[in-house]
């Protein structure tokens, strides 16, 4: 096993563990391939951490004398400290963990070691396929077609084998379109408002190039989502400047004379690592206990995450609207319309659908939406807020979007079936888990790797009774309506639950949220309790009547 | 809107739909007037800044105001609030402390109560010796006494010590409120100031106390700054909270720049300081600041508040603003500006306090009897001049003005409607675990308080409320218990004629429900649990236009701008 050669030391006695609001813990420290895990030997408070490998952000080391201190951050944005008596055992466990928490073969993650202890009852592997999702659609209209134009992910690596296109568009055309795109990311269907028959598509950026590459099937493409005399919206998320710069590298956007059916958008949102930069300034920013207030303002405003959800929610909103108020059909693509692209096409989703509120409906949405339209998640989640690697391609766009439907859910408390505890979850699972859900940055490599028979689903996991309780808002009343969130600075929050979640003790906070749920649960019972009795007495009532009357 | 909530009114330059009009209010609501023609506004514009800016007292609502109620009524009204029974809660008059009567007829000091407590070993030359030392007369007297500790919270004005005056009264005073403890051998002197402030106030005659002139106390400045950087503080923070089409990040720095937050944090520390010294030093604090009547009154209540569960009660915290604020003088004409006087008397002392509760609530959502609406209705009144509380400076000129005669008293009418402001998480045994609440003052747990600069604003609100559905629901929970008991007191009835009907079958009760059933008209089940507005809110809340995202649709929108164009959301209600 080749673990065992990473493992130096796969065992250190009399570790203290330190963790902020809890007392230190003195105990044994082992290493397995997979977690750190420390167990304290007293009988009175046993007590064990498991820390995955690939929770792991970044080490420090620091010694004084021979006792050794390792600084673990975590990926959750959670940091321990690790007293380690002996000099040569804490740097042959500093450099085990470093080892392990860096792997850079997939296969080796822990989902692929990972046994479920609890029993399958639906494999989420299969809870959403495309092909489900494409029957509720054909339910409510027939004007779309299921194209597995993408099969052998030939066409667009980063497509799904199955997509949604409009049902006059044949596969020649599709391939055609293909070529035209950044990518191979023609025009799909990305939502359907029954409301009123309008559609919000997405795709990469048309690869115009200077010289105004045109491409008949494009236009055709997203013309035929269009009904006669109607106008429809393209927004690109990159501003004007970018989009025209983008143009000297053979992309660029549509132009007004080849799309005249078509009013152009930009609104501009940021990505890659000045997102990445962001969170990282947030999150050192929420570490630092010491700040005097103007201090704190003054980095919470630096780190720009603020800024960038409301960009986001802005850009979202606007999409809905389009289709919801103006009656229009929308294209939303950034320039390879996997990242922006996907956070504007789904909480819009959010804003419109009441489905997408509920539990499956949004774990339906993440699957379609982000898994399924190719958003790297392998490459966007590799590390986290303590990252010094500065790679490009390492960005935290799930997590803004998580935030971004915090937000919402703050706003309107009672319209989501789930509480914030699921969005934490989601969070976590995207950056480290046991489940296989979010390993891969596309269709394409988790077929590869396998993955559905060789891992576990997150939503297997998340879907059992048991654990769904835990996902439930005590407050959810289904709301059929489209929910507008405010982006008014003074509505947006810092998302307390996630970025102070290991920076303060939140017990009051916790005990009041019990009171609340206690509250919620007495009133259900006690009005079954008094309709149960109402029910006694009137079938009481009626049997008097009934012999009265005989 | 009442005239004397309006703060300022602002005509702005001329638009081809009229004449803008802004008015500001003192309950931070914001309207915009479109007046078609211009002498039209100009005529409102006049009236409205005289009448709202009204030159005696007698203008006031206060003497107008009319609930018709009889009079014992109204009288009783007045009684509510007891402050000698306040006391003798807190344990006074006791072996240390007693009841003087040196300002029985405000004979050494206008601007506090008749009733004082002082340290029993403190005589009346002592007294009157230390009053003439204090600015404005305002010795050293007790705020509150902790039973337990036996230690003392005191508040005074600033001594007049200059660069080198001593005043042997009043260190017999100050003695004598260190020994009335019998645990302490020390006592802390807070002077609320920043030190450089107290430090110039010597070249005026005043100052603070010299540690070498004063048996065992120990000198601490905690720095809130003074009502004009409060008052500008606030003005700046309105500023940025009421610019259009705000970017997150010039919020956050407006909201920086102000120092608003930096101020109500400043506070709390304070706050925070004092109860710590009394409940785990066991020490007695005496607190002051320049006349002692705003930094003193917000620390002495916050501090207060954190040492005693009796104040997080709505009764107790009635209580509170009448002895801390009402009775030791708070200058809450001045401060509010409720005359045409000087506007630099005007500053949001008081707001502050109640925004340093309204922190405490969040931070300790289970401890506190009242909720977030109950502090605006507060803030509400302290402004609207209904009643008589709150009008004029002082005890000596609330007597002059005949308040108890003439204007009804705002306590009974808040208790009357208590239903309103209970908070429905609060657990009254939540603070018998704790000496003290101590709050978490990191920078990051001080948030704008968007419910009070923004209370009528909704769209920038949650569009649906936990905390209202909570507080409806532990309301129906209690109707639901009384018709449990109902229904099981009737079934009992019933049972005793044909018993084996229930023990038979209680499982019918499941069966599907009987034609009597569905007409009762008590029966919950029918009734939706959230409130009904509920969807209708989501509804108005869908105007997107509210929501300040459309930028881009303003060409597609055909709405011409109405003739009354309100900037937020709710006043269009109010017009």
């Amino acid at each position: 096993m080749e673990f065992a050669e990473l493992i130096k030391t796969p065992r250190a006695d009399n570790v203290v563990l330190h963790r902020p609001f809890y007392p230190a813990v003195e105990g044994t420290l082992c290493l397995t391939g997979h977690h750190l895990i420390l167990s304290s030997r007293r009988q009175d408070n046993a007590e064990e951490l498991w820390l995955l490998h690939s929770n792991i952000d970044s080490i420090e080391k620091r010694f004084v004398g021979s006792l050794g201190t390792i600084i673990i951050k975590c990926k959750d944005l959670r940091i321990i400290q690790l007293d380690i008596p002996g000099m040569e055992e804490c740097l042959n466990i500093a450099s085990s963990i470093e080892a392990l928490s860096t792997l850079d073969s997939v296969t080796l993650m822990y989902p692929f070691f990972y046994r479920p202890m609890f029993e399958v009852v639906e494999d989420g592997w299969h809870s959403f396929l495309p092909e489900r999702e494409f029957e509720l659609l054909s339910s409510v209209t027939n004007e779309w077609r299921l194209s597995y134009v993408n099969k052998e992910f030939s066409v667009c690596p980063s497509y799904p084998p199955a997509v949604t296109v409009p049902k006059s568009i044949d596969d020649e055309a599709l391939r055609r379109v293909a070529t035209f795109r950044h990518g191979g990311r023609f025009p799909v269907l990305s939502y359907y408002h029954k409301k009123n028959g309008m559609v919000m598509m997405r795709s990469s950026q048309p690869l115009t190039g200077t010289n105004g590459r045109r491409c008949k099937e494009d236009s055709a493409l997203i013309n035929a989502t269009l009904r006669a005399g109607k106008r429809g919206y393209i927004i690109d998320t990159r501003s004007l400047n970018v989009a025209q710069q983008a143009r000297a590298k053979g992309g660029g956007f549509e132009q007004e004379v080849q799309y005249p059916q078509w009013r152009r958008i930009h609104k501009s949102v940021e990505r890659y690592n000045i997102l990445q930069e962001s969170l990282i300034k947030l999150v050192e920013a929420c570490n630092d206990q010491s700040h005097n207030m103007d201090r704190w303002l003054s980095k919470l405003e630096a780190s720009n995450w603020l800024t960038h959800i409301k960009e986001i929610l802005t850009a979202a909103c606007l999409a809905a609207q389009c289709i919801d108020r103006e009656g229009a059909s929308v294209l939303v693509h950034g320039t390879e319309g996997t990242d922006s692209t996907l956070q504007i096409t789904s909480l819009a989703q959010i804003i419109l659908d009441p489905r997408c509120r509920t539990i499956r409906g949004f774990e339906a949405l993440v699957e379609r939406e982000w898994l399924q339209a190719g958003h790297p998640f392998q490459q966007r989640c590799a590390q986290s807020a303590y990252s010094n690697s500065k790679q490009k391609w390492e960005s935290p766009v799930f997590f803004l979007f998580l935030d971004c439907v915090w937000q919402t859910l703050r706003q309107f408390p009672c319209s989501f079936e789930f509480n914030e505890h699921f969005l934490i979850v989601l969070f976590e699972n995207a950056y480290a888990s046991q489940f296989g859900t979010f390993l891969g940055n596309n269709e394409s490599e988790r077929c590869k790797l396998k993955l559905p028979q060789k891992t576990m689903s997150l939503w297997s996991w998340v879907n059992q009774p048991y654990e769904l309780s835990k996902f439930k808002n005590p407050l959810f009343e289904a709301n059929s309506l489209v929910i507008w969130p405010s982006v008014a600075p003074q509505s947006l929050q810092l998302w307390e639950g996630v970025f102070l979640r290991w920076n303060r003790s939140s017990k009051f906070l916790d005990e009041a949220c019990e009171e609340m749920n206690n509250i919620i649960e007495y009133n259900k019972e006690l009005q079954a309790k008094v309709n149960a009795l109402r029910r006694q007495l009137a079938e009481l009532e009626t049997d008097d009547g009934m012999q009265e009357s005989s | 809107i009442l005239h004397h909530h309006i703060a300022a009114v602002e005509k702005l330059a001329l638009t081809t739909s009229g004449c803008p009009l802004v008015i500001q209010c003192k309950n931070f609501r914001v309207v915009h007037f479109i007046v078609p023609r211009e002498r039209d506004c100009h005529d409102i514009y006049n009236s409205l800044l005289q009448l709202s800016k009204p030159a005696s007292y007698d203008e006031l609502y206060a003497f107008s105001y009319n609930p018709k109620q009889n009079e014992s009524k109204r009288l009783q009204g007045w009684q509510l609030i007891d402050l000698a029974e306040e006391y003798k809660r807190m344990g006074v008059p006791n072996s240390n402390w007693q009841l003087s009567d040196a300002n029985r007829d405000y004979e050494i000091c206008d601007s506090y109560p008749r009733e004082l407590y002082v340290p029993r070993t403190a005589s009346k030359p002592v007294i009157v010796g230390s009053s003439k030392f204090r600015s404005k007369g305002r010795f050293p007297v007790l705020s509150y006494y902790h039973r337990d500790k036996e230690a003392a919270i005191c508040r005074c004005s600033q001594p007049l010590s200059g660069f080198s005056a001593r005043c042997l009264e009043d260190e017999n005073m100050l003695h004598a409120i260190s020994i009335a403890n019998p645990a302490h051998h020390y006592m802390y002197v807070m002077d609320t100031r920043p030190k450089l402030n107290a430090m110039a106030n010597r070249a005026a005659g005043k100052g603070y106390e010299n540690e070498d002139n004063y048996a065992n106390i120990r000198f601490q400045f905690v720095g809130i700054e003074n009502i004009h950087v409060m008052r500008s503080s606030l003005q700046k923070l309105l500023e940025v909270s009421g610019t259009k089409a705000l970017s997150v990040n010039s919020f956050l720095s407006g909201l920086e720049n102000s120092g608003w937050l930096r101020h109500i944090k400043a506070v709390l520390d304070a706050a925070i300081f004092l109860a710590k010294a009394v409940a785990v030093e066991n020490a007695t604090v005496l607190v002051h600041c320049s006349d002692g009547w705003d930094r003193t009154s917000q620390v002495c209540s916050l501090g207060s508040l954190l040492l005693d569960a009796h104040y997080r009660t709505i009764r107790g915290f009635m209580v509170l603003i009448e002895k801390d604020w009402i009775s030791f003088g708070h200058k809450f004409s001045d401060r509010c500006g409720q005359l045409d006087g000087d506007p630099k008397e005007i500053s949001p002392v008081f707001t502050q306090f109640l925004e340093g509760v309204w922190h405490l609530t969040e931070q300790f959502p289970q401890a506190f009897e009242y909720n977030e609406a109950f502090l605006l209705q507060i803030h509400e009144h302290v402004h609207s001049c209904q009643f008589g509380n709150f009008l004029g400076n002082c005890q000596k000129e609330r007597e002059e003005l005949k308040l108890k005669e003439k204007t009804y008293s705002f306590w009974p009418f808040l208790l009357d409607e208590q239903k309103k402001y209970l908070n429905p998480l609060y657990n009254r045994d939540f603070s018998q675990k704790l000496v003290l609440l101590e709050p978490n003052t990191a920078s990051f747990n001080f948030k704008f308080w968007r419910n009070m600069y923004h209370q009528f604003d909704r769209t920038m609100h949650p569009r649906q409320s936990v905390f209202n559905l909570i507080m409806t629901m532990s309301e129906q929970n209690k109707q639901l218990e009384k018709d449990f008991k109902e229904l099981e007191a009737k079934m009992k009835q019933r049972n005793r004629q044909p018993e084996e009907l229930l023990t038979k079958e209680p499982l019918q009760s499941v069966h599907p429900a009987s034609p009597a059933l569905k007409t009762s008209p008590s029966f919950k089940k029918e009734q939706p649990l959230l409130p009904m507005n509920d969807s209708i809110r989501t509804i108005e809340g869908s105007n997107t236009a509210d929501n300040r995202y459309s930028e881009y649709m303003e060409e597609l929108s055909k709405a011409e701008p109405a003739v009354v164009s309100l900037e937020y959301g709710v006043a269009r209600m109010t017009c």
